[in-house]
């Protein structure tokens, strides 16, 4: 029963080493100098810790909306492409269909200028 | 077939729709209301096509003929009752159609000239429109509910007309009055119907006639009675027949049309319809006929005293249509029918020649005041006229016919008609069928025949004979009759027509016993007694010819001699004298004349003001207090809750949520419970 | 796989996706431009006669036993089109008039249509979700409309988090039924429906996901705060196309996978949720002065009226509901077009029910078209909500509910009150000050007038649920009978 298990525990324990490892290694080899902004665990700027109240740029949300749906995109198309042979010419127009609609989301939020981080062509 | 029920569906179809085009765009469009003459077309067309399909359905039909029903659609149906609106045709309502729909057609033509000046216009002919559709379903309908619907029909439309200046108090109120005097006899319409429908299931007339045996004798009397009290509503008998002497408050050519030409027959046709079901009960016939001769007398009594020129014409209306009564009563059916259509011609004739001559009194009185001369007079009071045959030939000359021809003077319409109601009454009263009652009835109906005469004459005689009489009783009006002047095509074209059916319309009736003393053989020449007796419940003739004869020359007798009385009375301006000469003669009796009876007091003190006086002090305090409360305190405690309730909507999304699992929590055990 | 006959059973809801994504293009190409207006309408047009050639053809599946349709779907569908086309036409000139003319409106509008094509015609939970959720989102965007109107941004913000809360819900109950009976299909959880507690559970958990969407009391609260702040063309849309889709997905759901059986007390839910709607939701109406939240909460005693109909478990039932739907789809965009146009009027507020005083003379075509909207709301014959009401409380006493029936009459009556009390301020009050009424466009007066002549024509005939309606439904009863059924 507990056989089963194996390969992930050996999964987990070639995960730990390698993170063991490559951080070991940039520590050795790469050059160490440290300012307040690199120390942040978040490079984008963002603190953590604090009030909870904050307010974030709204671009923030835009622009991590339209990574949810073009990350999902990849999600889907990845299975697909695989198993493409098996399925046939009928699930590419299926795909083909799917892309051109997240196409036309990405023409209209480029078009609207969401992508823009200042928001300065922003026309809502 | 199909195109029979087209075509029948043409005649119901498009009154409704001239009211409807007339009504809408009017309402809406105001430049509309000014294009009267696209107006009057319209709705005289509405009328005249259908005259014209009716004219074409009379032609293929013959005396022998099946009664026709055309089922348009079902109207109600629910468990066993079901109503279709269907129509029929047969020999009664054939005629009655042509009747409504060629009377209707030359009052609407008329009334373009009449009303011409009038703003509502459109309105007037949108709602003689509808009083003709109205009208049609009533004499078509094919059952005690459609004819209903009919009658509350016409019953509206009479209300709107009479109402029709409704910016004067006295005759909006005429308007209510009507209504509600009419509502009395509704309600005894309507009970009578249930019980119909309770013993045979339908109300349609075929089902209800086929069946007569499934009615209990009660029945029939109970029955037949309540009809009667509706019918007397509706035909202005006694005792609801005050409303229709006020209901001339309308324009004139409603009065010709709805208020002696053809609403008020309707009970009349209600009768001959069910007439298989009144000659089974001879208790009720003799009540239909002593209340119908009591009403030919009581108004013809009235009649001589007023001086307002329609209101001589409304009680001469109540009057006739008491004979009409009487005829019904005595098992006179075609008789009863046949004065109803010849009433009709010379009736409406006599209103609207009374309309032409309260037109022509309008100008003058409007010119007058052209003039600058302040004269305000009543318009339709006779004292004021005379000679008026010298400036409106026309009016003239076709009012004499009528007047001639209402009076019973052979061979024009009136005589033949009321002679064969006057025969019928005799016969009740001699043959098996009746009681001795109906000889006493055949007198009062002779004296009504004389009072007819002599009050017509004495109306014609002062209206249009002797000098204009206006410049005598206002010295300001001197010389006005420069001003009279005889009315305009589209009003004396309907008045000649009518006349000439006045003249010639009592041939349809001419009496078998003339033709039979010279033929010593059987004659059918009495055309409408042929026609109609597949669908009347006619009581056979049998007056010898001797007798027959005999009663025909007493009413010439009488007739006649009402118009000598008359001229000598009033052909040479001595009308004020006269009338108190006669006042002089009868005494208090002449009083009580000139006071109507007194009825309406006697209505207002019996019945109104004790309803008032209850329902001011009992019913107001009842209604007030405890209906009132109680649907208050309902009312309050309904909304009481809902403000309570109205707390629970905070507006914060947690105690929605809060709300939502508490739902939860109830379906989940609603379920697994 | 039958890719094209797939399609062809899905072409309104095709029709109308790419319609959207057409709109979206014009959108992000020319901003605001009336073109997508017109796509919207054609499509929509398109879309309503693929649907009504449908009407009669038996219920049969489509993309591997995903979607169903035919049958009750397609009357489904008919509504859904008819509801969202009338809401269009009143809105292009309405969103004009206050100045918030988004074109991604009609793109919105066309997604929430496509999505609630997908609900009513969900043969799998799975498909069922995506409907719902495709609808339900747009929705949420449409309520936040106007963006700088507090009112607005709360209406979504809520709708948005309730909205979530009771997808949470749903999705659960389908989690369960899923374990109990291992299948998504909704025949198929039929075939398997037990009285299993995990079974009961997971469909309690799945009625209260639709009992939110139809703002059945106590999952109503979202309705009035909703209706309010939504721009008020919209918010008919919201109250009749997706009650309309939600309605036909509960049909069929409750027809196939919930079978009439001893243990399986849903109808009992129904008729205690219907109770609870149908007298919560007059009673509170009667004290609400703002016509929005009126008619929010005449709109929630509107659906108590129709879980009646469900409640009864009967094909007659079910038949009842489609029709009522119909019904109210009409008379309710009626009504909401007709307070849309007074609201417009600029300076004044007419969102209180005191200041349409005295209007109802002004615009008489209007005013006559409230009246007949309010008459039929209130049940008044000859008008359609007469027949509606008629049907559904007939259908429940004939499955001996008759308690159900009678407070169902009662809370009716007492609705009469609130509806009346909008016709006396119209017609019997002096106007407060001199209002000018403008002239609403052509598009806009044609479509209340024939909005008002429907109300009028289908109270004298209404589609029978009698005949046609019940033989259509009883045609997926089971899915290889393909019975052949009604035109309206």
């Amino acid at each position: 029963m507990l056989e089963n298990y194996f390969p992930i525990l050996v999964l987990a324990i070639v995960a730990i080493v390698l993170a063991i490892v490559l951080m070991t290694l940039s520590r050795i080899l790469g050059p160490f100098r440290p300012n307040a902004t690199k120390l942040n665990p978040y490079e984008s700027g963002m603190d953590p810790v604090g009030e909870a109240r904050d307010r974030y740029s709204i671009s923030f949300y835009l622009v991590a909306m339209e990574f949810i749906v073009f990350d999902l995109e990849v999600v889907f198309i990845y299975p697909w492409a695989v198993r493409y042979l098996d399925l046939g010419f009928g699930t590419f127009i299926a795909m083909m269909i799917f892309i051109i609609m997240l196409f036309v989301g990405l023409l209209y939020t480029l078009k609207k200028g969401t992508l823009d981080w200042e928001l300065n062509n922003y026309r809502g | 077939m199909e195109s029979a029920t087209a075509l029948l569906s043409l005649i119901i179809a498009l009154p409704l729709a001239g009211f409807l085009i007339n009504g809408i765009i009017g309402l809406f469009v105001e430049s509309f209301r000014t294009k009267k003459q696209l107006i009057g077309i319209i709705a005289n067309t509405a009328v005249f096509i259908p005259f014209v399909i009716a004219v074409y359905f009379f032609m293929n039909m013959n005396a022998g003929s099946e009664a026709v029903v055309f089922k348009l659609f079902t109207w109600i149906e629910a468990g066993s009752f079901s109503v279709d609106i269907a129509y029929r045709i047969d020999q009664l309502s054939i005629m009655m159609t042509l009747v409504v729909t060629g009377v209707g057609f030359l009052i609407h033509l008329y009334s373009m000239g009449y009303m011409a000046d009038d703003e509502g216009y459109w309105k007037f002919f949108a709602y003689l429109n509808l009083f003709i559709f109205a009208m049609l379903n009533l004499v078509l309908g094919n059952n005690l509910l459609l004819l209903f619907l009919g009658w509350e029909g016409v019953g509206v439309c009479s209300y709107l007309l009479i109402g029709f200046w409704y910016t004067d108090m006295a005759k909006s109120d005429a308007a209510k009055k009507a209504f509600i005097y009419n509502r009395v006899g509704d309600f005894a319409f309507l009970i009578a119907m249930f019980m119909v429908f309770q013993t045979v299931g339908s109300l349609n007339f075929d089902a209800i006639l086929g069946n007569l045996e499934a009615f209990s004798e009660e029945y029939i009397v109970a029955i037949g009675l309540l009809m009667f009290v509706g019918a007397t509503g509706k035909s202005a008998q006694i005792p609801l027949f005050v409303w229709l002497p006020d209901a001339m408050a309308g324009p004139t050519p409603v009065s010709a049309l709805i208020h002696a030409a053809t609403m008020v027959t309707s009970g009349i046709y209600l009768i001959s319809r069910m007439s298989p079901m009144y000659v089974l009960s001879p208790e009720v016939m003799l009540v239909v006929a002593v209340i119908g001769a009591l009403t030919a007398i009581v108004a013809a009594t009235i009649a001589i005293t007023q001086n307002d020129i329609k209101s001589v014409l409304a009680y001469s209306t109540v009057s006739q249509l008491g004979y009409m009564f009487l005829a019904l009563g005595a098992g006179g059916f075609t008789a009863a029918m046949f004065h109803v259509v010849t009433h009709a011609f010379f009736k409406a004739c006599l209103f609207l020649g009374s309309g032409s001559v309260i037109h022509t009194m309008h100008h003058v009185e409007h010119e007058l005041e052209h003039e600058g001369k302040d004269v305000h007079f009543d318009p339709q009071d006779m004292r004021n006229m005379g000679g008026l045959r010298k400036y409106m030939p026309s009016t003239y000359k076709t009012f004499l016919i009528s007047t001639i021809a209402i009076a019973g003077i052979p061979p024009l319409a009136g005589f033949f008609s009321k002679d064969e109601v006057l025969a019928m009454a005799a016969n009740a009263g001699a043959g098996e069928f009746g009681s001795y009652m109906y000889m006493a009835l055949w007198g009062v109906g002779i004296i009504t025949a004389f009072l007819t005469a002599f009050y017509m004459f004495r109306l014609t005689l002062t209206t249009f004979h002797g000098e204009f009489k206006l410049g005598k009783r206002f010295k300001e009006a001197i010389g006005a009759e420069k001003y009279l002047h005889e009315s305009p095509a589209t009003m004396t074209i309907p008045l000649w027509t009518l006349a000439g059916a006045a003249t010639v319309g009592g041939f349809l009736g001419v009496p078998n016993f003339i033709v039979e003393t010279f033929t010593h053989e059987e004659a059918h020449v009495n055309l409408l007694h042929n026609w109609l007796h597949h669908v009347t419940a006619d009581v056979e003739l049998t007056l010898s010819h001797a007798v027959e004869w005999g009663l025909m020359a007493t009413s010439i007798v009488i007739a006649v001699l009402g118009v000598v009385v008359a001229f000598r009375m009033y052909n040479n301006n001595q009308q004020q004298e006269s009338d108190a000469a006669i006042a002089k003669r009868f005494g208090g009796l002449y009083d009580l004349w000139k006071d109507k009876y007194n009825l309406d007091e006697v209505y207002e003190g019996l019945i109104v003001r004790p309803i008032v006086r209850v329902s001011d002090k009992v019913l107001a305090v009842f209604d007030m207090k405890v209906v009132d409360g109680f649907v208050n305190a309902t009312a309050g405690t309904v909304k009481l809750f809902g403000s309570l309730f109205r707390y629970v909507q905070t507006g914060v999304v947690s105690s929605y949520a809060l709300a939502f699992v508490i739902g939860v929590i109830v379906i989940l055990y609603l379920m697994v419970m | 796989m039958d890719y094209l006959g797939d399609i062809q059973a899905f072409l309104p809801g095709v029709i109308t996706a790419l319609a959207g994504l057409i709109v979206i293009v014009i959108e992000s190409l020319k901003k605001d431009s009336s073109a997508t207006f017109w796509v919207t309408v054609l499509s929509l047009v398109a879309a309503l006669f693929f649907s009504i050639q449908s009407l009669g053809t038996g219920l049969d599946t489509a993309f591997s036993g995903m979607l169903v349709h035919g049958g009750a779907v397609a009357f489904g569908n008919v509504i859904i089109v008819v509801a969202t086309l009338f809401c269009v036409f009143i809105s292009e000139d309405y969103l004009k008039g206050i100045n918030h003319y988004y074109g991604e409106t009609y793109a919105l509008i066309l997604f929430a249509t496509t999505g609630m094509m997908c609900l009513a015609g969900s043969n799998d939970l799975i498909t069922l979700f995506i409907g719902l959720e495709t609808m339900s989102i747009c929705l949420y965007v449409m309520a936040g409309l106007i963006k700088d109107e507090k009112s607005g941004a709360e209406a979504a913000l809520k709708y948005f988090l309730l909205g979530a809360f009771s997808t949470g819900f749903l999705l659960y109950g389908m989690a369960l039924i899923y374990g109990a009976t291992g299948t998504t299909n909704i025949s198929a959880i039929g075939a398997a429906a037990s009285t299993d507690l995990l079974f009961l559970a997971g469909a309690a958990l799945l009625l209260v996901g639709f009992l939110f969407k139809v703002s059945a009391v106590p999952f109503h609260m979202w309705t009035p705060d909703v209706y309010q702040g939504t721009p008020t063309t919209l918010t008919a849309y919201f109250a009749t196309a997706s009650k309309a889709a939600t309605f036909v997905a509960l049909i069929m759901v409750l027809s196939r996978a919930l079978p009439v059986m001893e243990g399986l007390n849903w109808q009992m839910v129904f008729s205690v949720i219907a109770i609870l709607t149908m007298v919560f939701g007059n009673i509170i109406a009667l004290v609400q002065d703002n016509l929005k939240r009126m008619l929010a909460y005449s709109s929630i005693a509107h659906a108590g009226y129709a879980l009646v109909g469900l409640a009864a478990g009967t094909p007659e039932g079910y038949s009842a509901v489609l029709f009522y739907m119909f019904a109210y789809t009409i008379m309710n965009i009626g009504a909401f077009g007709v307070i849309a146009y007074y609201e417009r009027n600029k300076g004044m507020d007419f969102s209180e029910v005191q200041n349409l005083a005295g209007l109802g003379f002004k615009k008489p075509v209007m005013g006559i078209a409230l009246s007949i909207f309010l008459f039929s709301l209130a049940g008044i014959p000859p008008l359609v909500g007469f027949a509606g009401k008629y049907y559904v409380f007939a259908a429940a006493i004939n499955a001996e509910m008759v308690t159900l029936a009678v407070i169902g009459v009662l809370a009716s009556a007492a609705s009469v009150y609130y509806y009346l009390r909008v016709m006396v301020y119209l017609y019997f009050r002096e106007e407060h000050k001199p209002v000018e009424l403008f002239n609403p466009t052509l598009l806009y007066k044609g479509t209340i007038i024939i909005l008002a002549i429907l109300t009028l024509y289908y109270g004298i005939e209404p589609i029978l649920p009698a005949s046609g309606l019940m033989e259509l439904l009883n045609s997926y009863g089971n899915l290889g009978a393909v019975t052949n059924v009604l035109i309206p």
